[in-house]
């Protein structure tokens, strides 16, 4: 039989090129190849230096509260009557997202090559916020991209990022949204490129930016998997989380690759549903292609021009997604599955009346694709669920939804 | 093997002047128009038409290329039509070069193979990809010089001396020198560094060096044009266009004329700018 050869290793990626497969690479402006190759240099540097790995682990536990829990969910456990549901609370650190570990490992790179500024695009603010706090911490100006259609939905996030000191600048461009402001953040890279640090906020862009935002992300499934070896003295059937750029997924997934026993599900936005254009799900309706520096999966027309998109979720309303993604769908070795705002909002309201947990919308996202396979399975079995951000910067947005005013 | 870009180019030192390359968005506002202006161009002084192909996310460019981008997009223009602009032009010159410049995501997903039979086909002469780097130069790059079809590299103020031989290996036409580091349509950088670094480019290779982004005005080609080969007028041709378009898209006055008007000045600019250099 002339099988497919599997790779004796899920974690050795990327290539020398930065590639994973035929997905993610370089591919951006002139003006900004000799900056991503010297950050590549003083990552390749810092990755290996102790110093720089006690810095950040101090930092991590005394400042961002690490490590996060690994919490057995009992309430929704009960509720659905299956597997057990163990949620991974990156909602508990500082900032109330995952997003605090990437900013953190990246602010230490800028502070090692010398930078004086420091940007970044958002979506649902949630990175926003991580790096304005970040710059606030180490005292560096710090100005935010953010779609203008964001800045409206998530209102709360825009005004602690100016608490913080941080500017925020809305694009009007497209859509508005996450997309949007990624083009005007690398117009401003390609235009500060001497004192500007870029800081990206998900797993995708050039290389080695999806390498490097996954390094630092990966201590939630490094984490997790000792958790939960701990308190179940075994690994789990299974982990999930929700994938927009997809970070948090990828550091939760990451130190399970090999763990072939162990199926990894990630949650694309199904919006309204996959036959119209109203959703973000880029692997299960996109095809791949080229944007924001690297090849992957993308929403886009017959003609390569990239769709908006759309999700209840900030945080996942963007038309592509990080470069191993597209290449662990591809592999076979993750499966990828939409789940639809109202889901979503379903979730997010069980979540909170059983555990007494706000979600984030993004994260809901993953706890309503549990909700659909807890229940048919046994209950010797275990779940792990990224619960990658805390919701009370979507109260409005889904009182929106529910036809409420607060 | 030589292209038009090669002998216009050659043709252009005989006549000891700099080339007027002029940019503007194949699309805008509409295919019909779009194809007027393009006809208009050479009459008007241009010596290389850059033909943008409108992308949803151009990364690189200001708003006045973005907005045109998008005014394309919206009047329903997309790759197979640029290339049909290209051979129609194509039918009624068979001399001035035709260089397309924009993204890669469309080119990819219209096929490499593909598009360069049908560029080709179509009388394209070279090609400047924004986000094809030379690390990325398996993806297009050898395919189209393999096809005939030159690849024009950018080089900036970034591509310092060590680099610099990366970018110019596989160039070919001539190099484009990216005056400043920002987006099209910023300020012009200060001349006496663009000077320098033309003549610093020059020191690398025996291709000529056209400059382009921020060069607006007929007195700036004329000053660029001084040391450079050829000077790249882009946004100022676009907001020539925008600027006869009312609020709803409607034309307030002829585009075609509106650009070829501009374009004549900066050809005068440009046919000064070594009789200038020489005082």
């Amino acid at each position: 039989m002339n099988k497919p050869a599997m790779p004796n290793s899920f974690r050795t990626g990327p290539d020398e090129q930065g590639m994973f497969g035929i997905f993610g690479g370089r591919f951006v402006a002139e003006t900004l190849m000799p900056l991503i190759l010297d950050l590549e240099e003083q990552w390749n540097k810092a990755k290996n230096d102790p110093e720089f790995k006690a810095e950040l682990q101090n930092l991590s536990t005394h400042y961002a509260g690490r490590p996060s829990k690994l919490y057995f969910a009992e309430g929704l456990t009960k509720h659905l009557g299956g597997a057990k549901v163990y949620f991974k609370r990156e909602d508990l650190n500082h900032t109330g997202s995952h997003k605090i570990n990437n900013c953190l490992g990246q602010i230490l790179l800028a502070k090692r090559m010398g930078k004086k500024r420091i940007i970044a695009e958002t979506g649902a603010g949630q990175h926003g916020v991580a790096s304005a706090t970040v710059a606030a911490r180490f005292g560096y100006p710090c100005v935010v991209y953010m779609g203008a259609t964001d800045v409206a939905r998530q209102s709360p996030n825009v005004f602690r990022m100016k608490l913080l000191g941080a500017e925020v600048r809305p694009v009007t461009a497209g859509h508005g949204t996450l997309k949007d402001a990624m083009n005007e953040a690398l117009r401003d890279w390609v235009t500060n490129v001497e004192d500007t640090y870029y800081l990206i906020g998900t797993a995708a862009g050039p290389h080695p930016y999806p390498e490097l935002v996954r390094d630092f992300q990966s201590v939630i499934g490094t984490e997790a998997r000792a958790q939960i070896l701990e308190q179940e003295g075994r690994l789990p059937d299974v982990i999930i989380a929700a994938v927009g750029g997809g970070s948090n997924a990828i550091g939760l997934f990451h130190p399970f690759l090999d763990d072939k026993d162990v199926r990894i599900i990630g949650i694309e936005a199904g919006g309204c549903g996959l036959d119209g254009v109203e959703h973000c799900a880029s692997m299960n309706a996109g095809k791949p292609g080229v944007l924001h520096g690297n090849r992957t999966y993308l929403l886009q027309n017959a003609d390569g021009q990239i769709l908006d998109g759309h999700s209840i979720s900030a945080g996942l309303d963007y038309p592509g997604v990080g470069p191993e993604h597209s290449w662990l769908r591809d592999s076979g070795r993750v499966q990828y599955e939409p789940i639809l705002d109202d889901e979503a909002l379903e979730a997010f309201q069980l979540t909170t009346r059983v555990e007494g947990i706000i979600p984030a919308l993004e994260s809901a996202h993953a706890i309503a694709h549990a909700m659909k396979i807890v229940p048919k399975m046994d209950k010797d079995q275990i779940v792990i669920v990224n619960l990658s951000g805390r919701g009370d910067k979507d109260v409005h947005t889904v009182a929106n939804m529910l036809g409420m005013e607060i | 093997m030589t292209t038009r870009i090669d002998r216009r180019m050659a043709k252009l030192k005989a006549e000891g002047r700099p080339a007027l390359v002029t940019y503007f968005m194949a699309g805008d506002p509409d295919y019909d128009t779009a194809l007027a202006i393009m006809k208009a161009l050479p009459g008007a002084g241009s010596d290389i038409i850059e033909l943008g192909m409108p992308f949803s996310d151009p990364m690189a460019d200001g708003p006045a290329i973005q907005a045109a981008g998008l005014r394309a997009l919206k009047g329903g223009q997309t790759l197979a039509k640029t290339l049909k602009m290209a051979s129609e032009f194509r039918a009624g010159d068979d001399e001035t070069p035709i260089v397309l410049m924009g993204y890669y995501n469309p080119i990819y997903i219209y096929g490499v193979d593909r598009f360069l039979a049908d560029a080709k086909a179509s009388g394209i002469d070279g090609l400047i990809v924004v986000d094809l780097p030379p690390e990325m130069d398996e993806e297009l790059c050898i395919p189209a010089l393999k096809a005939g079809v030159n690849f024009i590299r950018l080089a900036t103020p970034t591509t310092d001396d060590k680099r610099l031989p990366k970018v110019l290996e596989n160039t070919s036409g001539f190099v484009y020198y990216v005056s400043m580091t920002g987006i099209t349509g910023s300020a012009l950088a200060d001349t006496a560094k663009v000077s320098a670094a033309v003549t610093r480019i020059k020191g690398h290779t025996a291709l000529p060096v056209c400059v382009g982004f921020g060069v607006k005005t007929a007195e700036q080609a004329r000053v660029i044009g001084a040391s450079a080969d050829g000077v790249v007028v882009g946004t100022a041709i676009v907001n020539a266009i925008a600027n006869v378009l009312g609020p709803k898209g409607e034309k307030t006055a002829d585009p075609a004329e509106a650009v070829a008007t501009l374009v004549s000045g900066l050809a005068q600019g440009v046919r000064s700018a070594r009789l200038a250099a020489a005082e």
